[in-house]
């Protein structure tokens, strides 16, 4: 039945609609390919200052100031006669371009050698060999990396850094968790005026408030220490809370009141409930705080003033800027090693924190 | 006995009513806790703090003990009238907004319109590389920067002569420093275009078919349903961008150094007041200069919600 009637369909309907269907796919392809097109030139424009980057770490800085030099990594070709290294140019000549190696350079005339012919032996070229353009090779180098290494305390940075962010990550989340459960489920006198308190301190300046803290931080001893950057993170933050009442009122009340008609109390129903329901959110709040925590510089500068041992990477290697402006190589090979744990990590959750991220970004 | 049977058995219902009401509230008051003595402990008592340290002459060189300080009534108020770097970080700053605050909000939008037409191939590939830039930290975007803009061998440059123009020096010249940072802040739109993005998925599909019908063309259902339909994500996004240009810090300190180098082509604000308090230790007046700001960013929040309150359409009805 099924193939009868799909030949009758084809025998009827395809000499008419074929041709206009066909038309209609075609213009759909050729604007999917468009924008698509679009994107990518988009893409690469935007993209463009990591391309800069890694071709520069991979570069020796001599390159930088060869005007002859290509974009990518990249050395001079030599071909070796007779146990000497030849510099390679490209030589104009009337079957083309040839690549020779330079014998001997004079003002106005050359002697080079054919690689690809050397029984011919040396030979005299017209012309100054001064204004042809060297033959180059792919050759990245590691040095960039090595030296930056040894200049930057990476080691230790990370360390730091890692410890920081992990602790004010695991308080923020368990602080926000709480809060933002709070506002989403509990019938609290006040409450929406409380939530508005909190949504109006997204604007509040932190300047407004550091002075006293970093007055009241130096007397009670935590100055130089940790302490500053990680205590208040488990006292909630509105960014994060909103981000997660949110997608908790999204979740639906039905599950959490079966939880209770099951004797759960509402910490339990919390654990068991909404925290398993909330997953995207809450890996989007990780993630944010992680890059926060890998980002933060004016509370480190001001608080672990003088204690260079404690620097996390941002201020560790924020002295490093001046001094390795007059070495892109080394600048850039820092750049990557700083942001090669943020850009892995964001790609490997980056399904889940997208989906996080969307779905609460839906507010009014 | 009786009598108290009796009580208790019309008591009962009652008193189960409540406490249930009443435990579930408590609980509400444990959840907000942490936030609660955090607003007060890091927030509330601080900005009143502030305010009591903005009539002293206090110098953190010293410790925060009566007799190491004088109270000095409106002095430091006062100096906000003699102070050449004031009008200067202003000027920087507000240089800085007028052009972060518009791109901020054009380039985000342009790039979640093009990672929601539905003509895009690989979606989810063109979002995840359109926010990179953001979780990249910004001493490793600064320092990128600084090569990419660099006069002679940076690719910017290189790009403008290839089409035939002399590029500016740009972070060593007064002039461009602050667009060279603009340009750098263009790396952080990820989070912008996110939230856009979302609201442009909220936007119900009935209107587009509905307009569709009536014969509207692709602009006209930007400009008719598209824009009004996300105009409260766009005000947020330009409050928050204005705010974010009052706070800017980070970039201009690696960059220009504390002096706001090149000559002072980048003082931003924030960069004025953290010399006073942590460079000169003047908390005095650096306390006065932390209240301008907050008294800016209320003024402007203020603006910009009566604004929106007049102009953004909210489709849930109120707010």
């Amino acid at each position: 039945m099924a193939t009868l009637t799909q030949v009758e369909r084809k025998d009827r309907a395809v000499p008419v609609r074929a041709s206009s269907q066909l038309g209609y796919k075609l213009r759909q392809l050729s604007t999917n390919l468009g924008v698509t097109l679009l994107g990518v030139v988009v893409m690469l424009v935007f993209l463009m200052p990591l391309g800069y980057m890694l071709a520069t770490a991979f570069k020796q800085d001599s390159q930088l100031t060869d005007s002859h030099a290509p974009l990518w990594p990249a050395a001079k070709s030599t071909y070796n006669y007779q146990g000497e290294d030849l510099p390679l140019y490209n030589v104009p000549t009337e079957d083309g371009m040839k690549q020779w190696a330079l014998v001997k350079g004079y003002r106005e005339d050359s002697d080079f050698i054919d690689p690809a012919n050397p029984e011919k032996g040396v030979f005299n070229w017209v012309g100054r060999y001064r204004v042809l353009d060297p033959v180059y090779h792919f050759a990245p180098t590691w040095e960039n990396f090595t030296m930056a290494w040894e200049q930057v305390a990476f080691g230790l940075l990370f360390r730091n850094t890692f410890i920081i962010a992990v602790i004010s990550t695991i308080g923020t989340l368990i602080s926000c968790i709480l809060v933002a459960y709070g506002f989403a489920r509990f019938k609290i006198p006040g409450k929406n005026i409380l939530f508005i308190i909190l949504i109006s301190t997204i604007v509040l300046p932190p300047q407004a408030t550091i002075i006293p803290l970093y007055v009241l931080f130096a007397k009670i001893g935590w100055t130089g220490t940790w302490l500053p950057l990680l205590v208040p993170a488990f006292f909630a933050n509105a960014f994060d809370v909103f981000l997660l009442r949110q997608y908790f009122m999204s979740i639906p009340r039905e599950l959490d009141e079966a939880a209770m008609l099951d004797g759960a109390n509402p910490l339990r129903t919390l654990v068991s409930v909404i925290i398993p329901q909330a997953i995207p959110a809450i890996t989007a709040v990780t993630l944010f705080h992680f890059f926060f925590a890998w980002n933060d510089y004016f509370a480190p500068l001001v608080f672990l003033v003088g204690r260079e041992d404690l620097y996390p990477i941002s201020v560790g290697i924020g002295k490093f800027v001046g001094t390795f402006s007059i070495y892109p190589g080394r600048a850039m090979a820092t750049a990557v090693l700083t942001l090669i744990l943020p850009a892995l990590l964001f790609f490997f959750a980056q399904r889940q924190f997208m989906r996080g991220v969307v779905v609460t970004g839906v507010e009014k | 006995m009786r009598a108290a049977d009796l009580l208790s058995a019309r008591g009962a219902p009652r008193r189960r009513q409540a406490p249930m009401g009443r435990i579930r509230t408590r609980w509400g008051w444990f959840f907000l806790s942490p936030w609660l003595i955090g607003f007060v402990a890091f927030q509330a008592l601080p900005i009143v703090a502030t305010i009591f340290l903005s009539f002293t002459d206090y110098s953190a060189t010293k410790e925060f003990a009566p007799g190491n300080f004088n109270m000095v009534g409106l002095d430091n108020y006062g100096r906000l009238f003699s102070d050449p770097q004031l009008l200067q970080s202003l000027g920087v700053t507000i240089k800085f907004a007028l052009i972060a605050v518009p791109i901020g909000l054009v380039i985000p939008l342009s790039f979640a319109l093009l990672v929601n037409s539905k003509h895009l191939m690989a979606p989810n590939v063109f979002r995840t590389l359109y926010f990179l830039p953001t979780v990249i930290p910004i001493v490793a975007g600064v320092m990128v920067f600084q090569g990419v803009l660099n006069a002679q061998s940076g690719w910017i440059n290189l790009m403008l002569e290839a089409i035939g123009l002399e590029g500016p020096r740009w972070l060593s010249d007064p002039q461009w420093a602050v667009p060279a940072l603009n340009l750098l802040g263009l790396w952080g739109v990820g989070n912008a275009m996110l939230i856009l993005l979302a609201s442009l998925q909220g936007v119900p599909t009935e209107l587009y078919d509905a307009s569709t019908i009536d014969g509207a063309n692709g602009v006209q259902r930007f400009r008719y349903i598209t824009l009004p339909m996300i105009s409260p994500v766009i005000f947020y996004n330009v409050t928050l961008g204005i705010i974010g240009a009052f706070q800017y810090f980070v970039a201009a300190m690696l960059i220009g150094g504390r002096n706001g180098d090149p000559q002072g082509a980048t003082l931003f604000y924030n960069l004025h007041f953290y010399r006073q308090a942590f460079v000169f230790n003047d908390m005095g007046y650096a306390s006065v200069l932390a209240l301008l700001l907050f008294v800016i960013v209320m003024i402007l929040t203020t603006i910009m919600f009566y604004f929106g309150q007049r102009s953004v359409y909210y489709a849930g009805g109120d707010l």
